[in-house]
């Protein structure tokens, strides 16, 4: 099921503006990575090159090798399309589909890929929905459109539609900044029993949460505005936390910059 | 300004009977603004009838400045000027709304009155075959199946060709050829009806061909084709990027994702802006003169031979100059409001009942 994300000498831009410089790192399966930084130093975006999905935003470019489990992501020969269907994603605002219903909100990845049994779709959309820990909120009223959910229960919904199409790899970017502590525990408790199935990547500006969630923690900063972000290290998260040995990371977390 | 520091406790405070209250103050009644209109209505009608002055719209814009006059006036010395100000923006926009809205009411009226002396089921079911200009019979059937088969066919071009084009501006569209074709577009909506008329009549020329429905839906579809694009391309920018990255990350399709995710969203919007495209394209009379020709008879077949349409039976029937054709162009008038009038509720019906649902 999960997989390993090896990257090495990645830079992304946008247009001609350089947004990462040069990150390798190894981001291990069944593991929970979360990567932490100040805004603008490119985390998004780097998380968004992990699944090419920051090829979409115009002028978005990518230079560099993503290999998952010895596959090349950008070879010239891979579709993105494809990669999108083992590579997750789950973003910052909530984001169902408003036409849609619950149900037909999680069953869109299948549905719309066309690769589904429909025998199975009841069974598939009721696993996402446990597995997000929504199903006992929402069992009752599946064909209600699923914006009138809360913002917290959109947002399991969201991981629900993303875990329906059984990806390799979760990539969450901030999936907890715009929910109450409530909800963002219901999250990091799903998050906890997700990576038992999946890899997954989370981008957050919390850092209680990297400590409580991640496995490992990335730290990522720039030099200065306009200057391209890059990867400062990456360790073990009780050491990033505890012992970090760049010192620019301790900084950070302790909240002396940034 | 020496007494700038502590001016906001010096400022003589205006002379207010009654519970000194430093939020409150002074105000008039609710239904003032309602006697302010009926006093300057009084006073305009009056000064008019005393000048001498015959021309109704004359008394009623005498009476709208008076409105505004007395209604600012006295805010000032009641309230302040403040309010007074509020009121004065208030006013004005009433008076423009009025000044707006009762020409259309006069018009939608006159054509109600003056159009249902003769509409009815005889009107409605009967052709002007054999009929006489000065005879108060005949009817408009085969002008209404002209009008709904030139655009019914127009429609049936050119909704899918602007939705494409939209689709196509909006979603991958960039560089000089997605310039190229807004640029068009926009010289395209200009285009005066009688000039598409003539373009499709150099063609029709070109290749001899005979005057015929398809000939006149061309024409319009010349027409429609620019405000289809116009109004979908703004509906499709209107959908959140979110949900087109949603869909993306989900492993679907572009292709795909605009199909069921992007344009359900919008389609509410795309459908009222279809139906106003139509709307716009039912009253056009130029193409249809020189295209269609006009006929007295029923001809169902819109791509052979000559038809009539609702704007052309209007423009004929009072070219007649009886009284009885009057009737008939009036009637005429009110079935093609009533057409177009459908139209927009459909249209705003479609919008209410296809428009993402917010409720829990």
């Amino acid at each position: 099921m999960a997989k390993r994300i090896d990257i090495s000498g990645l830079n992304a831009f946008y247009g001609s503006h350089k947004a990462i410089e040069d990150i390798s790192m190894t981001v291990e399966p069944r593991s929970v990575t979360a990567f932490i930084g100040p805004s603008g130093c490119g985390k998004s975006t780097f998380l968004r090159t992990l699944n090419r999905m920051h090829e979409v935003t115009p002028g978005g470019r990518v230079e560099g090798k993503v290999l998952l489990d010895d596959e090349n992501l950008y070879d010239a020969n891979v579709d993105p399309v494809t990669v999108r269907r083992t590579v997750g994603m789950v973003f910052q605002r909530p984001n169902p589909f408003p036409t849609m219903s619950i149900f037909d909100n999680v069953a869109a990845g299948l549905r719309l890929n066309g690769s589904y049994r429909k025998s199975e779709l009841n069974d598939i959309v009721e696993r996402s929905l446990r597995g997000a820990n929504l199903w006992n909120e929402v069992k009752d009223r599946l064909n209600k459109p699923g914006s009138g959910l809360s913002g917290g229960q959109q947002q399991r919904l969201c991981i629900a539609r993303a875990i329906a199409v059984e990806p390799q790899v979760l990539l969450m970017d901030e999936p907890c900044s715009a929910l109450d502590p409530i909800s963002t525990l219901a999250i990091e408790d799903l998050i906890g029993e997700l990576k038992e199935r999946f890899t997954i990547v989370i981008v957050t500006h919390n850092m209680q949460q990297a400590a409580r969630v991640s496995d490992r923690t990335a730290f990522f900063n720039l030099a200065a505005v306009g200057k391209p972000g890059r990867l400062i290290e990456i360790d073990e998260t009780e050491r990033i936390f505890s012992n970090p040995s760049v010192q620019a990371t301790e900084d950070y977390i302790s909240g002396r910059f940034g | 300004m020496s007494h700038a520091p502590t001016g906001v406790i010096e400022r003589p405070t205006p002379a207010s009977p009654g519970p000194k209250s430093s939020l409150g103050s002074r105000s008039l009644p609710r239904l003032a603004p309602l006697g302010f209109a009926v006093v300057s209505v009084a006073l305009g009608v009056g000064v008019s009838l005393a000048a001498g002055w015959e021309s109704r719209i004359q008394w009623g814009l005498i009476s709208a400045l008076l409105f505004l006059a007395i209604s600012y006036v006295a805010t000032t010395i009641v309230e302040n000027q403040r309010q007074a100000r509020d009121r004065l923006a208030t006013s004005v926009m009433w008076v423009c709304f009025l000044v707006a809205v009762v020409p259309l009411a006069s018009l939608l009226w006159t054509t109600i009155v003056r159009g249902s002396e003769r509409l009815d089921g005889y009107f409605l079911t009967h052709s002007m075959a054999g009929v006489l200009g000065s005879e108060a019979s005949g009817g408009v059937y085969h002008a209404l199946i002209g009008t709904l088969e030139q655009v019914g066919i127009a429609t049936v071009i050119s909704a899918p060709l602007g939705l494409l084009t939209a689709v196509y501006l909006v979603e991958y569209g960039k560089g000089s050829l997605a310039r190229a074709v807004t640029f068009f577009v926009d010289v395209m909506t200009g285009i005066p009806s009688i000039v598409a008329g003539l373009f499709i009549l150099s063609i029709m020329l070109m290749f001899s061909l005979e005057p015929s429905g398809l000939m006149g839906a061309l024409a319009l579809t010349i027409l429609m084709v620019p405000v289809v694009v116009r109004s979908t391309e703004e509906m499709l920018k209107l959908v959140p990027n979110e949900l087109r990255e949603a869909s993306l990350a989900l492993g679907i399709p572009k292709w795909r994702t605009i199909l069921k995710v992007v344009l359900p969203t919008a389609i509410g919007g795309i459908t009222t802006g279809v139906m106003l495209a139509i709307a716009r394209i039912a009253g056009e009379t130029a193409p249809i003169i020189l295209l269609v020709f006009g006929s007295q008879l029923i001809n169902t077949n819109p791509f052979e031979g000559a038809q009539s349409s609702l704007p052309f039976y209007i423009y004929e029937q009072y070219r007649i100059g009886e009284a009885a054709s009057y009737d008939r162009a009036w009637a005429a008038a009110l079935v093609l409001i009533a057409f177009v009038m459908i139209l927009n509720l459909v249209a705003r019906g479609i919008a209410r009942w296809k428009a993402p649902k917010t409720g829990r």
